[in-house]
């Protein structure tokens, strides 16, 4: 505390100057292996959305066989050809003709569940928002730790550049899920020449390096938001966004470190033999695995669940952090319910942590070990009704501006509620009965991170973008992007839950069509409209992508470094934000969220502005030096 | 009226199995309050955004909502999960993981899955199914039976067709020789997960005669979407006539190779 402290008052001294303080770096540690928060936040984030749009692509591809099993691919010669014979060597042996393999089916399958949840949510919502917004909102001039801060970017950058080189391993990328379930995991590219060199092995070992990142995140958050926040700013004056990044940093610390665990134990049971996830008498056929058993699959389902099961609070807290601080910015009124939202938050992080076995029910799972998760599960389902109806009515009175952050913030409500909703009867084991593994979990659990999650990242990138820029992103474009967003969102999740009723189960790389089609025949359309909705989606982004590159450079410029009239810290610094943050000492006086506060007369007033009475600096006209 | 009304707009499948009512009748009851909270919010939502959009109302109200709306809505969506749970989840789930059924008419049977097939073994005539080993697996059989266990000598196996009586309870033994299957019965609204190593079990009965797909549930790795099996519900009298034969057929199989 007292060395950041020290550095505080020192740059208080400096005054306007304080940039010349350090100096200047050269452009390979500016911008490449940077310690500043900033631009670690914002490596995180184009990373991050990079990775959505790769795990997209993937996506596209299985939304193609789905829908028109055995038929070739237009296009997929195409991209084939480009890479030369290798191009169509590999075309050959994963889509011969142009036809998408059932191989190439769960190999993408697996990596679009491990790239969209491990190397673009996470990254995006808890890494890029967190490190630009976070240490910015609390007045600190940089995280504790910002070595340690470049550190934790760059092992999520290996892992993610492993996932990516694994799709060139002789093998292909790991094809068993993003569950990545023993034995299946463990036996899959078992007998090769090189256990090393396979997808399966590459996923694994990727993944150690990407919760490794996360730990030392977490880490990081927690130490940042418990002893560098600003004078003044008591807990119960922190903004839910910080409160919100906290838990999901607690959920990070503590839930990540068992599926590490998992992870190195698969690898040993790949490479060296042992059987600590594998059955004894594992057959092949008729062929007997030369293993020694006496390991057990479930052990390697319960570690992976205990991870991932918090590991969805860590996708939705974020989401949840970035709508409640752009709903009080437009609705121009306060959060409602800000101290019943930390609480349902602190519940929500707690309660996470035992209710993993949810997601086992079909194992075999006796009375008192399912009623005793079902008690939990619907029980965490209280705090997640709280936080989404603080949200809502925190409308209620509002003066609502709907740009397009905002349209991404109301979006998000009602589509996170269906996500919320259908989770409710897939809480109940004997309703699993029916809807287990079906399409009815994919698309609740899409509707909680597509259209859930990922508007708000949408709306979280709109929001504070001229922060990071000095200009704004255009809102035409802005609301081009959200109609059709919002609309084909629905076109692809809805029917979804139609399908997972009728029985439509999923990871069928042809939708159903040939095997089980007396269980699929009189919905086969639906297969068809759902991938459709997943290309029109994709045309839908095209006005993001072109957003966000025009904006740079074109976009309209800011005229205040304020320009959405807030009272968050974030807004009180110059635009875009020095290194070292702020040009003065920022002291906070008040709650997060003073909109319209009655008998004052003001429109808001900034949580850093000294109380009448006294002289105030005026800090909002600090301008940058660039 | 009917609770599961709502579910048939929703695709919601044949049933064929007399615990299933109660799987639609649970799902079809969470359904309506699922609809009921979200047509609520829906309204909330639309009026809220008609209501408070910035041109209609320009100044907001920093204060919103008073009263305790709120928490007598919140303490409702708690006393519907609690009865849910206590009313349905418990003692349906109870009855289903504790409650299998015992006496003469039960058919016991095994479900061993394999890369890409199911295989179903019956108990035979005594209704007692003979030990199996995984040691024992190979070219000629492929679920590694015991064929010096006396109870197994009238056991047969079937390849990825379950035959089954109907209105008789059946118990199957589920299980897998290499990873993780899943036998989903969506008309019967039933499914296992089928584990190596882990012995687990499920009943039901059939209430309906018909011809069924029966799914792998859980990826099993390349063939997975072509793992089919077919499930057969035919009456008493044809399903009796059918096991006696395969039963005594195997059972002179067995007895003739014992005899050498």
């Amino acid at each position: 505390m007292s060395a950041a402290a020290t550095t505080h008052d020192d740059h208080h001294a400096h005054g306007g100057d304080h940039a010349h303080d350090h100096h200047e770096p050269s452009f390979l540690y500016k911008y490449i292996f940077s310690t500043d928060h900033k631009v670690i936040g914002v490596q995180y984030g184009i990373a991050g959305l990079l990775f959505l749009l790769f795990g997209f692509f993937l996506m596209m591809v299985m939304r193609w066989t789905i829908a028109y099993p055995g038929q070739p691919m237009p296009g997929l010669e195409l991209v084939a050809s480009l890479f030369g014979e290798w191009g169509t060597y590999q075309l050959e042996k994963w889509a011969p003709g142009g036809v998408v393999s059932p191989d190439l089916y769960n190999m993408f399958g697996a990596m679009h569940g491990t790239i969209m949840v491990f190397m673009g949510i996470v990254p995006l919502g808890f890494a890029a928002f967190g490190n630009f917004v976070m240490p910015l909102q609390i007045g600190a001039i940089d995280m504790a730790f910002p070595k340690l801060n470049a550190w934790s970017f760059w092992l999520f950058f290996i892992g993610g550049a492993m996932m990516m080189l694994s799709f060139f391993l002789p093998t292909g990328a790991a094809q068993t899920g993003w569950t990545n379930y023993s034995p299946l995991a463990t036996t899959t590219h078992y007998i090769v020449k090189n256990t090393f060199m396979t997808g399966q092995t590459w996923w694994l070992l990727a993944m150690v390096f990407v919760i490794s990142s996360s730990l030392l995140g977490s880490v990081n958050f927690i130490t940042t938001l418990i002893n560098l926040r600003a004078k003044g700013l008591t807990f119960m004056r922190l903004p839910f966004f910080c409160w919100a990044m906290l838990v999901t940093s607690f959920l990070l610390l503590l839930a990540f470190p068992p599926l590490e665990v998992a992870a190195i134990l698969q690898v040993v049971d790949r490479v060296f033999g042992s059987s600590v996830f594998l059955p004894t008498g594992l057959v092949a056929g008729t062929n007997h695995f030369d293993i020694s058993g006496g390991g057990n699959p479930l052990l390697y389902q319960h570690l992976f669940w205990f991870l991932a099961h918090p590991e969805v609070y860590v996708l939705i807290l974020p989401a949840f952090a970035i709508i409640s601080d752009i709903i009080p910015v437009n609705a121009r009124r306060p959060l409602w319910g800000h101290k019943l939202m930390i609480y349902a938050a602190l519940t929500l992080g707690f309660l996470s942590f035992i209710v993993w076995a949810h997601h086992m029910y079909l194992t075999g799972m006796g009375t008192m070990m399912s009623t005793y998760f079902q008690i939990t599960t619907v029980m965490i389902s209280v705090p997640s009704v709280i936080l989404l109806t603080c949200l809502m009515i925190s409308l209620w009175g509002g003066s609502i501006r709907f740009n397009s952050q905002m349209l991404f913030a109301s979006a998000f409500l009602p589509m996170f509620g269906i996500g919320g909703l259908t989770g409710l009867p897939l809480a109940f084991a004997f309703i699993d009965l029916h809807l287990h593994d079906t399409y009815y979990v994919i698309g609740h659990f899409h509707y909680v991170v597509a259209p859930g999650t990922i508007f708000a990242l949408f709306a979280g990138v709109y929001h504070w973008f001229p922060k990071i820029t000095g200009r704004y992103m255009n809102d035409t474009l802005g609301k081009l992007h959200f109609w059709p967003s919002l609309i084909f969102m629905n076109v692809i999740f809805g029917p979804m839950l139609f399908q997972g009723i009728a029985g439509f189960h999923r990871r069928w790389y042809d939708g159903g069509a040939m095997a089980f089609k007396n269980t699929t025949q009189d919905y086969l359309w639906s297969n068809e409209l759902i991938s459709f909705g997943a290309w029109g989606l994709a045309l839908a982004q095209i006005f993001f992508i072109v957003n966000v590159w025009i904006s740079i450079k074109g976009g309209k410029k800011i005229t205040s470094d304020n320009p959405w009239d807030a009272t968050t810290l974030e807004w009180a610094t110059p635009t875009p934000p020095p290194h070292g943050n702020f040009t003065f000492e920022p002291v906070v006086y008040r709650g997060p969220y003073e909109y319209n506060p009655p008998g004052t007369g003001r429109e808001f007033i900034p949580s850093w502005e000294e109380p009448a009475g006294t002289p105030a600096p005026a800090p909002t006209e600090a301008k940058s030096h660039h | 009226m009917d609770v599961t009304s709502i579910l048939k707009p929703f695709w919601l499948p044949e049933l064929a199995s007399e615990h299933g009512a109660q799987v639609d009748h649970m799902n079809g009851f969470v359904h309506w309050f699922m609809a009921i909270l979200f047509v609520g919010w829906s309204v909330f939502l639309v009026y809220t955004f008609w209501r408070f959009n910035a041109k209609r109302n320009p100044k907001a109200d920093y204060h919103g909502v008073r009263g305790h709306a709120t928490t007598h809505i919140e303490i409702g969506v708690c006393i519907v999960e609690a009865v849910l749970l206590v009313g349905f989840a418990f003692p349906l789930w109870a009855r289903q993981a504790d409650g299998y059924p015992t006496g003469p008419d039960v058919v016991k049977m095994r479900a061993v899955g394999e890369q890409f097939l199911w295989n179903f073994h019956y108990a035979g005539n005594d209704g007692v199914l003979g030990r199996v080993d995984p040691r024992l697996i190979g070219p000629n059989n492929p679920i590694g039976r015991d064929m010096a266990d006396p109870n197994g000598k009238d056991d047969f196996l079937v390849a990825a067709t379950m035959k089954l009586p109907n209105n008789r309870p059946v118990i199957v033994d589920v299980g897998s020789k290499d990873v993780i299957h899943n036998l989903a019965l969506v008309p019967m609204r039933a499914a296992q997960d089928a584990t190596p190593g882990i012995k687990s079990h499920m009943w039901f009965k059939p209430v309906k005669e018909g011809t069924w797909d029966i799914i792998c549930g859980q990826l099993c790795g390349s063939g997975h979407s072509q793992m089919k099996a077919t499930l057969e519900v035919v009456s008493e009298a044809d399903f009796d006539k059918w096991f006696k034969a395969q039963s005594d057929n195997a059972l002179k199989a067995n007895t003739t190779v014992a005899a050498h």
